[in-house]
């Protein structure tokens, strides 16, 4: 069996178990992306599903990430950057300058490529976003911090080491805290990265298995350079190409039977 | 929806306390930055400004004259000027190639496990407070160049034609040449720390292609590793030199502070911050003050330029690097 | 391949070579000496009376006690001033203005203050602070001094912090928390050790600095705790005695320089350790 239909394989187990229709958390409508004068985006019209897994998936440079980066608007901090169109959010406008910045950071979270803890304790870490939102007791602010590092899978490992400074984790360690970092906000959305490219295979899957588990919870959209990675845990995949969406649809179609020629030539290897 | 606590209202009102908040942090980072700016600018001005009435007396002429008298109040800065770029002069003469062997000892020549404690070693040279420079040359220095050192130059070096004239002089062991000599080894730490730092950036590739050539050591370093940091060699030299030509006590303990210009380096002379450092506090003339503080602006420009130039070389290694 | 040739240049390479040697221990030679001088003299001259007794007139037994303890207060008011001035123009540098024009102007401009003549920078605080109030003072001083650290601090901040990833600035601002509590509370942390290394050289730079004090703190003969008029240092001190013809007056300025050397050295050996131990465990 050759690569491709090996993928289709895995792709197809994945579409059964989640064939229900799900509603839409977050649009992209007519989405141009500029970087000073260059069109990195070129209208995307695009549609994540709520509580579903959501891949997307092209060569370098294609525009993954750009437009990840756009669902929380973390290309603001720099000047030459800019968006035109819509993005709705739970039918709200976000590129709209009206729409309140911490809002919008507390319903969307982003877990970045390389793991970065802050320098304080893992503690400190989890409770760092929640503190600057809300104002919680001792006590619950433990509730919260537990709730965020079980999900994220890490709190067995870390439990005991609470007060110890989150530097002295390994990488895959490192990477789940800052998946409970975002995800103790309780946000709606969580925005992945290429999250595992960083770590080693066994983190890589411990991860994977992450994120089967928090999309019962949380709308998710992973960028990932990693076919493999993306036929096993998404349940849509978009592939993009050049700035703009190539395709779009259920995981197991694109890698069974995608509609363009250029989906099939990557997905195939044709490309990359 | 599970968003956290905080109801939308709230949420948004956070939100612009949070820009607000903002904005006056970064106001206030900038206006430091701006304080910094300015400061240099003030620095200029107010040497200028002091020396203001000295300019309007003597005119551009004050910078070709070499009068010094309180009495007549007449006031020229050829002498120290003169000074500060002899003394300097010699300490960059000394100074540059043997920075430039202690970096190579350094990068290429020394085995891997010396190579960081006597760089360290180095570079605690560096910190070494001037006056201590200054108070070791008066008294250690001075005294053994005065017996063993120069009158063998005077009597031997002397004689010789052109650089003779240069050479010679009464064996006081103070003087021009002996300033230069500590302010060489002032400026040594700089200059060569400088220079390592600055060989360490050559692509191994570049050596390593060199040797494969069959290339000796020396060779690797005189043809490639020289061209390549050029600039950034030339910009650490500039770097020494405006550290030199600033230099205050190091210098006053062991000029002689005698105001005189010669071609011969034992003699002793005077340099602009030695001129000021001596005579300040007790210049009541404003005259006097603002002539000294005319001399301070110059030396001002002097560093000023050489510095600015000492940047631009260093810069533009760094571009060079993708920096 | 002409043997001949190869000789040559192998010779060349040797000659060259020891040349590099010779220039190292020439470099090296001056510290031993310098250091050793130093510590002899100094030492020759280090009683506890250094601690207790005032600077006395010449020929009189005494000690450095003024000028410890104005040296002391300058610096660390001057470090007081300069340090959150240093810490904020810093990080605009790195955080605001990097890679900006007027950024590149700041820090252009940073640079030679940081190289510049301490003299001038004595010169500076002389004008708008000495003549303006018609006497010296420990203000003054400290003002100076705070000058020369100044340069030093922003570097060091702004190198520091533009040394923090990128990836930790987007991971706390996706946190929703805003540009100044991640610039404080997540940013300066990662950068302190490199901060504190910055004001631990700059706090050794002052302390041995001279030509700045001549025109603002001047000297003391006394003991003083009065900032606004001249206070002892033990630079002045130091050159005050080591110019002038008494053995008693040179000893006492020996012992001063060990001091001040030996402060010097601590400070910067500290600043290393700290330097070095945090780049381990960061990566």
């Amino acid at each position: 069996m050759n690569d491709a239909a090996r993928i289709s394989v895995v792709a197809t187990q994945r579409h059964d178990e989640h064939s229900a229709q799900a509603k839409v958390k977050l649009a992209a409508k007519d989405l141009d992306f500029y970087y000073g004068d260059y069109h990195a985006l070129k209208n995307i019209n695009l549609e994540i599903p709520e509580k579903r897994v959501t891949a997307l998936i092209g060569p370098s440079g294609c525009g993954k990430s750009t437009l990840l980066r756009v669902f929380n608007r973390i290309y603001s901090l720099y000047p030459k950057l800019r968006a035109t169109g819509v993005v709705s959010l739970d039918g709200e406008n976000i590129l709209d300058a009206k729409y309140p910045m911490n809002r919008l950071r507390s319903k969307v979270g982003m877990v970045f490529q390389k793991p970065v803890p802050f320098p304080m304790t893992i503690y400190e870490n989890v409770a760092y976003g929640i503190r600057h939102h809300e104002r919680l007791g001792k006590a619950e602010m433990d509730v919260r911090v537990e709730q965020a590092l079980r999900q994220a899978a890490l709190w067995e490992e870390a439990k005991d080491k609470l007060k110890q400074s989150a530097l002295g984790l390994s990488g895959g360690q490192q990477q789940r805290l800052c998946i409970a970092r975002a995800v103790a906000l309780r946000p709606d959305v969580i925005l992945l990265d290429e999250p595992t490219s960083a770590l080693d295979p066994i983190s890589t899957s411990k991860i994977e298995q992450l994120i089967e588990e928090l999309k019962h919870q949380y709308t998710i959209a992973i960028v990932t350079h990693n076919m493999q990675q993306a036929a096993r845990v998404s349940d849509y995949t978009a592939f993009m190409y050049l700035g703009e969406l190539v395709e779009h649809d259920v995981t197991s179609t694109i890698f069974s039977n995608p509609g363009k020629q250029q989906t099939e030539d990557y997905i195939t290897g044709r490309f990359g | 929806m599970n968003a956290t606590a905080l109801p939308a209202s709230l949420s948004d009102v956070r939100t612009t306390r949070d820009a607000r908040a903002d904005k006056l942090f970064r106001w206030t980072m900038t206006g430091a930055g701006m304080f910094v700016l300015i400061s240099l600018i003030a620095a200029a001005l107010s040497m200028l400004w002091g020396g203001r009435e000295a300019l309007q007396t003597f005119g551009l002429g004050f910078f070709t004259s070499t009068e010094w008298n309180v009495g007549t109040r007449e006031f020229g800065a050829l002498v120290p000027v003169f000074g500060t770029l002899v003394s300097a002069g010699v300490a960059m003469l000394i100074a540059v190639p043997v920075s430039f062997g202690i970096a190579v000892f350094l990068t290429e020549v020394a085995p891997a496990w010396m190579r960081g404690p006597v760089g360290m070693a180095i570079e605690l040279l560096a910190g070494i407070p001037s006056i201590i420079y200054g108070m070791w040359g008066l008294f250690v220095l001075a005294p053994q160049l005065s017996e063993h050192v120069y009158p063998w130059i005077n009597d031997n070096l002397g004689q010789l034609p052109l650089i003779g004239a240069v050479l010679s002089g009464p064996p006081l062991g103070i003087g021009m040449l002996t300033a230069g000599l500590v302010l060489a080894i002032m400026v040594i730490p700089f200059v060569s720390s400088v220079m390592r730092e600055v060989f360490l950036t050559v692509p191994g590739r570049l050596k390593e292609s060199a040797y494969a050539l069959g290339s000796t050591k020396w060779e690797v370093v005189w043809d490639v590793v020289l061209p390549y940091t050029r600039s950034a060699v030339i910009g650490g030299v500039f770097l020494g030199l405006g550290r030199a030509l600033g230099e205050t006590m190091a210098v006053t303990f062991v000029i002689g502070n005698a105001y005189t210009i010669s071609a011969a380096l034992l003699e002793p002379g005077t340099s602009i911050a030695s001129t000021i450092a001596n005579e300040f506090a007790e210049a009541t003339d404003p005259l006097h003050k603002g002539s000294l503080l005319l001399l301070g602006f110059t030396l001002f420009l002097l560093t000023f330029i050489v510095l600015a130039i000492a940047r631009l070389m260093l810069r533009q290694l760094a571009k060079r690097e993708g920096n | 391949m002409s043997t001949s040739l190869y000789t040559f240049r192998k010779v060349k390479n040797g000659v060259a070579l020891t040349l590099s040697i010779a220039a190292a221990i020439f470099g090296l030679m001056w510290l031993v000496w310098i250091l050793w001088t130093t510590i002899t003299k100094g030492m020759s001259s280090l009683n506890l009376d250094l601690f207790t007794q005032m600077t006395p007139p010449p020929n009189e037994p005494g000690g450095l006690a003024n000028a410890l303890f104005g040296s002391v207060v300058m610096s660390l008011l001057a470090i007081l001033l300069g340090t959150p001035i240093g810490v904020a123009a810093g990080t605009y540098l790195a955080e605001y203005a990097n890679k900006h024009w007027l950024g590149e102007t700041v820090r252009f401009v940073n640079d030679i203050l940081l190289s510049a003549p301490s003299i001038v920078l004595g010169l500076f605080i002389y004008t708008v602070m000495v003549a303006q109030m018609g006497h010296y003072s420990a203000w003054a001083g400290a003002v100076a001094l705070a000058f020369i650290a100044l340069p030093v601090i922003v570097r060091t901040t702004d190198e520091m912090l533009r040394l923090v990833p990128q990836q930790m600035r987007e991971a706390a601002l996706s946190l929703g928390v805003p540009q100044w509590k991640v610039t404080t509370q997540v940013l300066m942390r990662s950068a302190l050790p490199g901060i504190v290394t910055g004001v631990l050289l700059a706090l050794a730079r002052i302390s041995g600095e001279t030509a700045p004090l001549l025109f603002t703190a001047f000297n003391n003969q006394f003991w003083s705790t009065d900032l606004n008029q001249s206070m002892a240092n033990l630079p002045m001190v130091i050159f005050q005695y080591a110019m002038s013809p008494y053995d008693s007056w040179n000893s006492l300025a020996w012992a001063g320089a060990f001091l001040v050397t030996a402060l010097v050295l601590l400070l910067s050996l500290a600043a290393r350790t700290i330097l070095l131990r945090n780049k381990v465990t960061h990566e």
